[in-house]
């Protein structure tokens, strides 16, 4: 069986495909991937179906070898890949050949903290629960549970197709999800009534800024304190995806992935659904804003992002299966014309 | 926030997610009404519905807002919300618990006994002799809530959380014990012993043993009755600590 060998993990490098739904009320939130829009066309960049594993990278990349020959693509906001060592460069948003031996090294993300890398076939590790999702706090998922290590070895699936037909497929830089400067749409929270108008004021005035804590967990924000009328302290109940709790200390935190199921805070507002990707790709040090919206506009939203996905992938399913144009192999890379 | 009657209220968490708060506070007639809320949507779900996860007082209706019309989901759930009956009996299993308390199994059984200005022995005697009621499980996976414990051993959490907290740990936390399901996490919670039943395994369809609504008393064990293997690992894993 083909394979991806690790000979270093990256930063946090984990298996990620659309979660594993249906355990809340047992205490499991269903991680998956923080940036579904991008998962999604990593994966179509080389032909697999939108919710295939592949290896979600956080702020830098990993070192891997192909046992082989794969193929693959890395979508991110801005960053680089290259194969070899010291290296020559491969495209983003396209499907490259790797040769068998290949090895191939993923940089620094510089714009969003996500990429994705996909594997034409998908990762092959063994689904726990329906899932092949890490779950770093549970455990479980992924390879054992935890993000890559050096000695790791991902076993990839079969392909839909063989390599030579898949490889080639690029995404038009017009297609491909940008950095979106906007503020954060966000619908009222279930306490929202919890909070003083001085402390609403602040939550949808104020700037705030990423704090280093931000994980899969959640993103915790700092700006000024948000007052709530009589502490912040309610009665444990079940947590919503994009939940924005104030914690004790006021400060805003926006629960992900891997959000704890309960929690005691009150929730000031829900990111709306169609804004989850931007959330999964915030950076410390960046400064985000909030804007309420109601529910049309959220369903707006989320028609607009289906026709963005939508063109992603009618582009994508209408390019013929090309001729492999950039080629990795041990001995360098490529290009065919 | 729309009213429903005797203090039900709709509260909005998103466009993929309903919270519906069924009382006021921790209190076994609150989680009768969650239980029969949670169970009616279990046995038959909402139209659209994902998933319904209770709370101490609420339970959460969730969906995919690309596929679930909301708005008909929340008229739905609303309309069993009027239709609970209110005296509906929980009717969860009732389980028994082995647990081993104090030393490496529970090292914070003496704290606990101190504060509380109890000895230990009394202290397991009193958590023993409760009859709990797992009214959610949450934060962490499989984290079980149990409503029930004796107030003379309410306890305010630990100033530092553990940096990692053993599967199995039942522990103390404010006025309200639970048992750690997973474990491996962080927890603010003072360990007083531990089970060797598993109550969480990713390998089960259902990883968690224990639902909400079900009745659990604790049984005081020795590591002697445990499965061969289990106390050596603890022992292994947390050696005693010894003074001086």
């Amino acid at each position: 069986m083909a394979a991806l060998v690790v000979l270093h993990g990256g930063l946090l490098t984990t298996v990620q495909d659309a979660g594993r739904p249906g355990h809340l009320a047992e205490g499991l939130a269903p991680a998956g991937a923080a940036d579904r829009f991008m998962l999604a066309c990593a994966n179509w960049l080389v032909g697999n179906p939108a919710e295939a594993a592949a290896l979600e990278v956080t702020l830098d990349g990993p070192v891997l070898q192909a046992s082989g020959d794969l193929v693959m693509a890395l979508a991110a906001l801005e960053g680089e890949w290259h194969a070899g060592e010291p290296g020559q460069a491969l495209p983003l948003w396209e499907a490259v050949l790797v040769r068998d031996g290949t090895v191939v090294t993923v940089g620094a993300v510089r714009q969003g903290v996500r990429a994705y890398l996909a594997v034409a076939g998908g990762i092959a590790v063994p689904p726990v629960l329906g899932s092949r999702s890490t779950h770093l706090r549970a455990g479980i998922g992924g390879l054992h549970g935890r993000a890559l290590a050096a000695g790791d070895r991902l076993p990839v699936g079969r392909p839909a197709e063989p390599p030579g037909r898949l490889a080639g497929r690029r995404l038009p830089a017009h297609l491909r999800p940008h950095r979106r400067s906007g503020p954060i749409r966000v619908m009222a929270g279930p306490q929202a009534d919890a909070f003083s108008r001085r402390g609403l004021r602040t939550f949808y005035n104020a700037r705030f800024r990423v704090s280093p804590r931000a994980d899969r967990m959640g993103v915790r924000l700092q700006g000024p304190p948000i007052q709530a009328r009589d502490g912040y302290d309610i009665v444990s109940e079940a947590t919503a995806p994009g939940s924005v709790q104030v914690t004790g200390d006021g400060q805003p935190l926006v629960l992900l992935a891997e959000r704890p199921t309960t929690g005691g805070y009150p929730k000031i507002a829900t990111v709306i659904t169609a804004d989850l990707d931007v959330m999964g790709q915030l950076r410390p040090g960046q400064w985000v804003r909030f804007v309420e919206v109601g529910e049309q506009e959220a369903r707006q939203a989320l028609a607009e992002r289906r026709r963005r996905l939508e063109a992603v992938r009618a582009w994508l399913m209408s390019q013929p299966p090309g001729r492999p144009l950039v080629v990795a192999t041990p001995a360098g890379v490529y290009r065919v014309d | 926030m729309e009213a429903a009657g005797e203090g039900v209220r709709f509260r909005p968490a998103g466009d993929g997610a309903l919270l519906v708060e069924l009382g006021e506070g921790i209190d076994p007639v609150t989680h009768r009404r969650v239980m029969g809320l949670w169970r009616s949507l279990l046995e038959r779900p909402v139209p659209g519905m994902a998933e319904a996860v209770p709370g101490y007082r609420s339970v959460l209706v969730t969906w995919d807002p690309e596929a679930a019309d909301g708005r008909r989901i929340r008229e739905e759930v609303a309309r069993r919300v009027q239709g609970l009956a209110a005296s509906r009996p929980v009717g969860g299993r009732r389980v028994a618990i082995p647990v081993v308390y104090g030393g490496p199994f529970g090292p914070d059984l003496e704290a606990v006994a101190a504060r509380a200005g109890l000895a230990p022995d009394e202290v397991v005697r009193r958590h023993a002799a409760g009859r709990y009621i797992v009214y959610m499980l949450g934060f962490l996976p499989g984290f079980v809530y149990l409503g029930g414990l004796d107030p003379t051993l309410a306890m305010p959490r630990r100033p530092s959380p553990l940096p990692r907290v053993p599967a199995g740990s039942v522990a103390i936390g404010g006025s309200q014990t639970g048992i750690y399901g997973a474990g491996g996490a962080p927890g603010g919670w003072h360990v007083i012993g531990r089970t060797w039943v598993r109550l969480w395994d990713p390998g089960r369809r259902r990883p968690a043993l224990l639902r909400p609504g079900d009745r659990v008393r604790f049984v005081p064990a020795s590591a002697e009755q445990a499965p061969p293997g289990w106390a050596e690992a603890v022992l292994e894993a947390a050696p005693v600590r010894r003074a001086g």
